[in-house]
């Protein structure tokens, strides 16, 4: 049975190619439509050339008076012996560098949106520990005014979280960050849906007088969901073999745990601890599913090992620790050890301000793990908020890294990325000049600011 | 401001003795001389010196300069090629005071209640907590320490991150009175920022007539105060204007109520958050108030729309005492990047050096002691490999009261155990 890759336009079971067309038998089943897809256009916009500038590839050395041209969207070329072309806008990046558009695999905007008042709380739908059947980007308000302060930090593509409340939370949005009405016209063109997860703390916490009120307790709430999930797919993709009369009927949640179950959608896991860590690894091969990344994973580096071994990413904080008991273990240099394991590594913000100085975060735990000694490289640490975040989000043959034929998301630094004195001047996303510091045409505000923030903020 | 080492007169030493567990107690004085020499030296009240010395004796600075003498048989710090300042003051801290945020067996920043002046945090520190060593790490060596919460928290203490009492951390008690005025005071208010303005003004009026008619309350012959005499005494020194207060206001609005409030009971003020304070700069400014500033805030909120990351900028130019007191997940070590961060955006480097030691000691009233490399202050002093902004930078010695403390913390005994893996534990 062919089972389709991408989610983004199908959100239920994996289908063979329909039988008829939209408008015959299939049609008239709603798990069989497409949903939600994606409405993100391309804008359009004059090729751009920056010359003699440091560039940051993130798939090899940096390149020192090197020159990036981008067109319709795409990385044309990247080297030293460039020449413009008449129609590109020419920008001298004398002094400057430039980076890859930076991925933030783990963030809540729009979830939790500012103001942050209960009216825009949208990020845990705490009402039960399992709730695979809902969809981060239905929570998502693309009004929300910290979206411009991330852009201004050079990011953009983010996966949109619910949060982690919940054992099951729902579903992720890896979105474009970008000026728009709908979400829809953020999704990132066929990017696969993720699934949220929690381990430790949280969970235990918020659903202490009904349970799981234990981590045994959390456990036990994953495997009777993913017990279930199993029948259900089992009857689904029986049927859509057979074709024989209706379908079964249709579950919300149970559609998501399928697709996880069939690999369609990969497991986004938040959690700290380590002998955890190793309970949810045990728990996907019970079920035969994929965690693509542990997310904060705080006390990684104590299992680095195997976590190399089965292939799964880890997002973490640079400096965080200590907030809660589950993250009394945190290290600085956590990123850099398991780098060094052979762990594809991301530094993650999880936070509206972090987002803003992912690159910041990076330099932190590239020189924590140099001054520890520790043999991390500058490759290594701008792939923490690039190439490895992309993969992360399985959208690595589009973005994360700067080559021939990569999508044209870009930052142009005022100076070295991993400065606390740098900035970003410009960034492009796929193509788009989206933020430019020193021209007030390329900056934008939300609507929420107009007419109540001075000039000046938001900016 | 007194800048000994009272207690207030408690029974401390007897809490004190259950507390020693991890005792990483400063060394006695001793007079034995440590020089550090061939550093590039910021002394933060001067112009940088270049191949500059720091001499130390007896816990204390006795000499910075160039080409100073350096006498027979001092311990010599070779710092060629660094950095050298003085330690960094946190101007708004929970060091000691909270292990894990969210344990409340480590919490004891916070009483119940709304008005809690008499309340004071320095028996409730811990000296054994495992965020010292971390923050020392990142040099940081001095910190007001903080209550937090309720429209009244209650009275701050100066710490050195040394010393194995609370005896011996605690520098200076009484160090400031800490208040609230926004959103997070509304419920003492009634549910209404007028509201808390009003309580106040009740407040501080009772406790002018507290003082002035003593005899009368002992005797039962004044009508009934708004709060327990023990709390209206507690903000004595407050109204006399010797206890500095620190409101954390945000909006402008509540910023120019602390303002008026200020006036009216000649408060010493000073603004902790100040979101809004840019706006308010040349008023801030007049008045002589400080503002300690989260100097990474720029999300809006309804307690302070016009959040931006130039703030602190502005308000230095403006002539505005600015203190850069980031709290954040990194459990507030991450101080010197903040200052870093504040170049970033906008404020000159001397400035913002300032901003994270001489600054929080004057608004304080402690710089006697500490925020500078001068002569007769306390010998807290960082040697860093560069620039202290810089995340390429680490601080190589950190001295405090002319001790070079031990760069070794609860996360330095994790990397050596799990550096490689599988780890032994035996």
């Amino acid at each position: 049975m062919a089972i389709l890759a991408g989610c983004a336009g199908h959100a239920g079971p994996s289908s063979p190619t329909p039988k008829s067309g939209p408008d015959g038998a299939d049609a008239q089943w709603s798990a069989l439509r497409p949903q939600y897809p994606s409405t993100y256009q391309r804008h359009p916009n004059a090729p751009v050339f920056i010359r003699n500038a440091t560039v940051m590839t993130a798939v090899g050395p940096e390149i020192a008076g090197a020159s990036i041209l981008f067109r319709d969207g795409k990385v044309v070329a990247v080297g030293k012996d460039l020449v413009a072309p008449a129609d590109a806008t020419v920008i001298d990046g004398t002094g400057k560098f430039v980076t890859p558009g930076i991925i933030d695999d783990h963030s809540h905007l729009g979830v939790y949106a500012a103001p942050g008042t209960w009216a825009e709380s949208d990020g845990n739908e705490a009402t039960n520990p399992v709730t695979p059947n809902v969809w981060a980007e239905q929570s998502f308000w693309p009004q929300d005014p910290q979206i411009p302060l991330a852009i201004a930090g050079g990011v953009t593509v983010i996966e949109a979280l619910p949060g982690s409340a919940n054992l099951i939370g729902g579903r992720s949005a890896t979105l474009r960050l970008i000026p728009a009405r709908t979400v829809q016209a953020m999704k990132f063109p066929d990017a696969p849906y993720g699934l949220k997860m929690a381990c430790g703390e949280n969970p235990k916490r918020v659903y202490q007088n009904r349970g799981p009120s234990t981590r045994m307790g959390n456990m036990a709430g994953d495997r009777a969901a993913f017990i279930e999930a199993e029948q259900y797919r089992a009857r689904w993709d029986k049927w859509l073999k057979d074709r024989v009369g209706d379908p079964p009927a249709r579950d919300l949640g149970l559609e998501t745990l399928a697709e996880v179950l069939r690999g369609n959608i990969q497991v986004q896991n938040h959690c700290y601890r380590a002998d955890e860590m190793a309970q949810m690894i045990d728990l996907s091969k019970e079920f035969g599913f994929k965690i693509r990344s542990f997310h904060h994973v705080v006390e990684g580096y104590k299992i680095a090992d195997l976590l190399a071994k089965n292939g799964i990413a880890a997002s973490v904080w640079a400096d965080w620790w200590g907030f809660k008991m589950e993250a009394y273990d945190g290290i600085p240099e956590n990123a850099a050890l398991l780098t060094t394991a052979g762990v594809r590594t991301v530094i993650h913000s999880d936070s509206e301000d972090g987002i803003q100085r992912l690159n910041q975060a990076a330099a932190e735990a590239l020189y924590a793990g140099q001054q520890a000694g520790i043999p991390i490289t500058r490759l290594d640490a701008i792939r923490w908020i690039t190439a490895n975040p992309a993969w992360v989000l399985r959208i690595e043959q589009q973005t994360g890294t700067l080559e021939a034929g990569k999508d044209a998301d870009v930052v142009l630094w005022s100076g070295d990325p991993f400065s606390v004195y740098s900035k970003a001047d410009k960034v492009w996303n796929d193509g788009w000049l989206v933020f430019d510091r020193n021209d007030p045409s390329h900056q934008y505000q939300t609507d929420f600011n107009l007419g109540q923030a001075a000039p000046g903020v938001g900016q | 401001m007194s800048a000994d080492r009272r207690m207030g007169g408690r029974a401390v030493g007897v809490i004190l003795s259950a507390a020693l567990l991890v005792v990483l107690s400063v060394a006695p004085a001793t007079a034995q001389v440590v020089a550090i020499t061939g550093g590039t030296v910021y002394p933060v009240s001067g112009p940088k010196i270049e191949n500059g010395t720091v001499l130390l004796r007896d816990g204390k600075i006795i000499g910075v300069g160039a080409g100073i003498a350096i006498p027979a048989g001092a311990t010599r710090i070779d710092a060629t090629g660094k950095w050298v300042t003085p330690g960094l003051f946190h101007g708004f801290s929970d060091y000691g005071l909270t292990g894990v945020q969210s344990v409340d067996e480590t919490r004891e920043g916070s009483e119940r209640g709304d008005v809690n002046p008499a309340f004071d945090v320095a028996e409730g520190i811990n000296p054994a907590a495992v965020t010292i060593p971390i923050a020392r790490m990142q040099g940081i060596t001095t910190a007001l320490v903080v209550p937090s919460d309720n429209m009244i928290a209650g009275q701050g203490v100066v710490i050195d991150l040394a010393g194995g009492t609370v005896e011996d951390m605690v520098a200076t008690d009484h160090a400031a009175m800490v208040i609230a005025l926004g959103v997070e005071a509304k419920d003492a208010g009634g549910g209404s920022r007028a509201g808390v303005l009003a309580r106040f003004r009740q407040l501080f009026q009772d406790a002018v007539e507290y003082q002035r008619r003593k005899a009368d309350y002992d005797q039962n012959r004044m009508q009934a105060l708004s709060a327990p005499a023990a709390e209206l005494a507690a903000l004595a020194p407050v109204l006399a204007g010797k206890e500095p207060v620190i409101a954390q206001a945000n909006r402008k609005s509540d910023i120019e109520s602390a303002l008026r409030l200020a006036r009216e009971f000649h408060l010493k003020l000073l603004i902790r958050g100040g979101v809004e304070a840019w706006m308010v700069a040349p008023a801030l400014a007049q008045a002589g108030v400080p503002v300690l500033v989260q100097n990474l805030t720029d999300v809006p909120h309804f307690d302070g729309l016009n959040a931006r990351l130039d703030n602190a900028t502005l308000l230095a130019q403006a002539g505005v005492k600015v203190i850069l007191a980031q709290n954040d997940d990194s459990r507030d070590r991450d101080l010197r990047f903040a200052a870093g961060n504040a170049v970033r955006n906008g404020m000159s480097w001397d400035q913002a050096l300032r901003a994270v030691t001489l600054s929080p000691a004057e608004a304080l009233g402690v710089n006697d002691r500490w925020g500078s490399l001068d002569a007769g202050k306390s010998a807290d002093v960082v040697v860093w490999s560069g620039d202290p902004f810089e995340f390429s930078s680490r601080a190589e010695h950190v001295f405090i009261r002319g001790v070079d403390m031990p760069l070794k913390s609860r996360m330095t005994e994790l990397l050596d155990r799990y550096r490689t893996l599988p780890p032994k534990y035996f």
